[in-house]
């Protein structure tokens, strides 16, 4: 049964996301968004080891680990379409939403730029010594900037309950990987900062499952750890982005071909775990799911121009 | 009223808050056995170990954002830099996370971290070692920036930048460390953004920070000699600016002299010649004066060290600027 539920959390990722689209291309989202979908094991194979309580750091490509830590769908889909109601009253978008409540500590505009973050939330964990662990989500190409051996050192030097998960989805925006790293990429760079790393194919969900249960393990008793997620990236980097200049048709429809949630729907019916009708109504409620969030976000308030510097500083500090 | 150094008032400010304050912890390079190389954080391993006194590695970038880190999940980090020039090196992590954390999530993230670094030309630590860059910081939104020219201010300032829930950013001067001050014996706060007159007079004012306000001190005793009475207003703060401070005491002397040790051009200065013709335009007896360091690196040797920042000298010769007299009138 908890399969099915990781398969009801990846397909409401999926219809997020591609009603995020939708969306956009009816003129209702601003700015640029980088969609999760293809990527949904990962996320959700991870958060499914995570309470609430547990800390997630995350990038540009975000949507799917915020619902997958337990973000609400609706309060999502209004800030990415800019709305008052939004987690962050329209003022972060879809590059830095983020749910406090629920431990999820923001996507990010910066790539690596949340790692040093999640030293911190991982040293926090540490101080409180009550078992609370911090994930973070990067990219391949964040493996690339300063700050991943900063962390990866820092989190080993310090023995932080952290999980590092790499999402390998072979690109950044138009190079991949193999044209922007040498050596061995993340699981030997985490080897080389003392950190116990292993890779997992990203789109099989019982294996992100399996592999995440027990770094997660490992990392709330202060061993960090880096689970290295093979994946693909389906079309372009944003969604508005065109692809034909540097990835071939074939390569872009390879990720469709690895779909995770259909790969898990037909592992589900073929081990006799799920029925078909059950796979089924578990579609039919993300869709209500996503209606209802579109409802919501729909019916939400644009921000009001002079609250446009409201929350820059605390209330009640300073002025 | 003791007489401590600006050093020593710093480690007070520290050692207060970390009795207080369960949560206050600090991090930063060489601040544990050799207590900082400014001698800031001595003692406070000893007292409160190290669960709550962090050696970092050399990564600027990464703890900052351990701070960051550190203060979006209840706690308050003290951070050292070294030098404010290794500031740079973690940029992103000052002015696109930590700054922007609050705005860009809505009023969720609270971020209670002070991020402590010295500035300023002395000794000849040339170019990496010695700017005064607060210009950039003041710049950027959601970053509060004090810079305490005395003993007193520097523990009133460095306390309440702990207590505040922002992210505070102190700068502290290196040629201050080992100046002796009067500082109040009990508890004592400096609340962010009040600036302070140091000197009452009624013929011009001169606005200053840090370092500056202390050589404006100066420039004042020089003057008084040649009958010229200057009030000398220290910012403290740079954000929040006391805006009614400064165009206060202009409103009395209707003229004004702004120092400032970063560079002149795109400086904290012009920011405040601006606000003060904005607001007293009609009142101002002469166009304010500017002075604030050359568009140049600081320079290592002696002699170009001391021709690149503000000296008293310049002070009293933009005074004299201000006041309409020209080098043959005195
Ligand atoms: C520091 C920084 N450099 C460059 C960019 C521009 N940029 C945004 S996403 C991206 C690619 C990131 O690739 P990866 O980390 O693999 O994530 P993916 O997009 O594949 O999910 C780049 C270069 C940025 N946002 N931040
Ligand atoms: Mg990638």
């Amino acid at each position: 049964m908890e399969y099915l539920q990781i398969y009801g959390k990846m397909l409401l990722i999926r219809r997020f996301e591609q009603r995020v689209a939708e969306l956009q291309r009816a003129g209702e989202v601003p700015g640029f968004t980088h969609l999760y979908w293809g990527q949904e094991a990962i996320a959700t194979g991870v958060c499914h080891w995570l309470t609430e309580d547990d800390y997630v750091v995350s990038t540009h490509r975000g949507h799917g680990h915020c619902l997958a830590k337990g973000a609400d769908a609706g309060r999502m889909l209004a800030e990415i379409m800019g709305r008052e109601d939004g987690y962050c009253r329209g003022r972060g978008g879809s590059m830095h939403v983020a749910d406090f409540s629920c431990g999820m500590l923001g996507a990010n505009g910066i790539v690596g730029g949340s790692l040093p973050i999640s030293t911190g939330a991982a040293l926090a964990c540490k101080l409180a010594g009550d078992g609370k662990i911090t994930v973070a989500f990067f990219g391949d190409g964040a493996v690339e900037e300063g700050v991943f051996h900063e962390s990866l050192n820092l989190a080993s030097l310090w023995s932080l309950p952290l999980l590092f998960v790499c999402e390998n989805n072979q690109w950044a925006i138009s190079v991949p990987v193999g044209r922007r790293q040498a050596g061995g990429g993340a699981v030997a760079l985490a080897a080389a900062h003392g950190i116990s790393a292993c890779a997992v194919d990203g789109n099989d969900a019982v294996a992100v499952v399996e592999a995440a249960g027990e770094m997660v393990m490992s990392a709330r008793q202060g061993k960090p750890g880096l689970l290295n997620c093979q994946t693909i990236r389906w079309g372009g980097h944003h969604s508005a982005q065109p692809t034909r200049a540097y990835r071939t048709e074939e390569d872009c429809t390879r990720g469709e071909a690895a779909c995770p949630i259909a790969r898990l729907g037909k592992r589900l019916v073929a081990d006799g775990e799920a029925t078909e009708e059950q796979l089924q109504a578990v579609r039919a409620e993300a869709d209500r799911a996503i209606d209802a969030a579109q409802r919501f976000a729909q019916s939400s308030p644009l921000p009001r121009a002079e609250t446009v510097t409201d929350y820059v500083y605390y209330e009640g500090s300073a002025e | 009223m003791g007489q401590i150094t600006y050093a020593a008032a710093l480690n007070r400010a520290l050692a207060e808050a970390m009795r207080e304050d369960p949560k206050v912890v600090v991090l930063g390079e060489d601040i544990g056995a050799l207590g900082g190389i400014f001698t800031v954080t001595q003692g406070l391993l000893e007292e409160f170990g190290p669960a709550r006194v962090f050696e970092t590695p050399l990564s600027e970038a990464c703890y900052v954002g351990c701070g960051t880190g550190l203060a979006l999940c209840g706690w308050r980090p003290v951070v050292e830099l070294m030098f404010t020039d290794f500031l740079m090196v973690a940029m992103d992590q000052v002015c696109n996370q930590a700054a922007k954390l609050r705005y860009m999530t809505g009023g969720q993230a609270k971020l209670p971290m002070t991020l402590r670094a010295p500035i300023g030309a002395r000794n000849s630590a040339a170019a990496q070692h010695s700017q005064s860059p607060q210009a950039w910081f003041a710049h950027t939104p959601g970053l509060r920036v004090v810079m305490p020219a005395t003993p007193a201010d520097a523990l009133g300032l460095l306390a309440s930048a702990i207590e505040c829930d922002d992210p505070v950013l102190v700068l502290e001067h290196k040629s201050h460390y080992g100046d002796k001050g009067p500082v109040p014996e009990g508890r004592h706060r400096v609340p962010l953004g009040k600036a302070e007159v140091k000197r009452s007079g009624k013929d011009v004012t001169i606005v200053g920070c840090s370092r500056m306000t202390l050589l404006a001190l100066e420039a004042a005793e020089q003057l008084a000699a040649e009958g010229i009475e200057a009030e000398v207003v220290d910012l403290r703060s740079l954000n929040p600016l006391d805006r009614e401070a400064i165009v206060g005491s202009v409103s009395r002397t209707r003229r004004a002299v702004v120092v400032d040790e970063g560079v002149l051009d795109f400086g904290i200065t012009a920011e405040i010649a601006a606000l003060v013709h904005g607001e007293l335009f009609d009142e101002l007896l002469a166009p304010v004066v500017r002075v604030g360091a050359v568009h140049a690196p600081i320079p290592f040797s002696p002699p170009l060290e001391r021709a690149a920042v503000p000296q008293v000298a310049d002070i009293v010769a933009a005074v004299r600027r201000c006041l309409g007299k020209k080098p043959a009138d005195i």
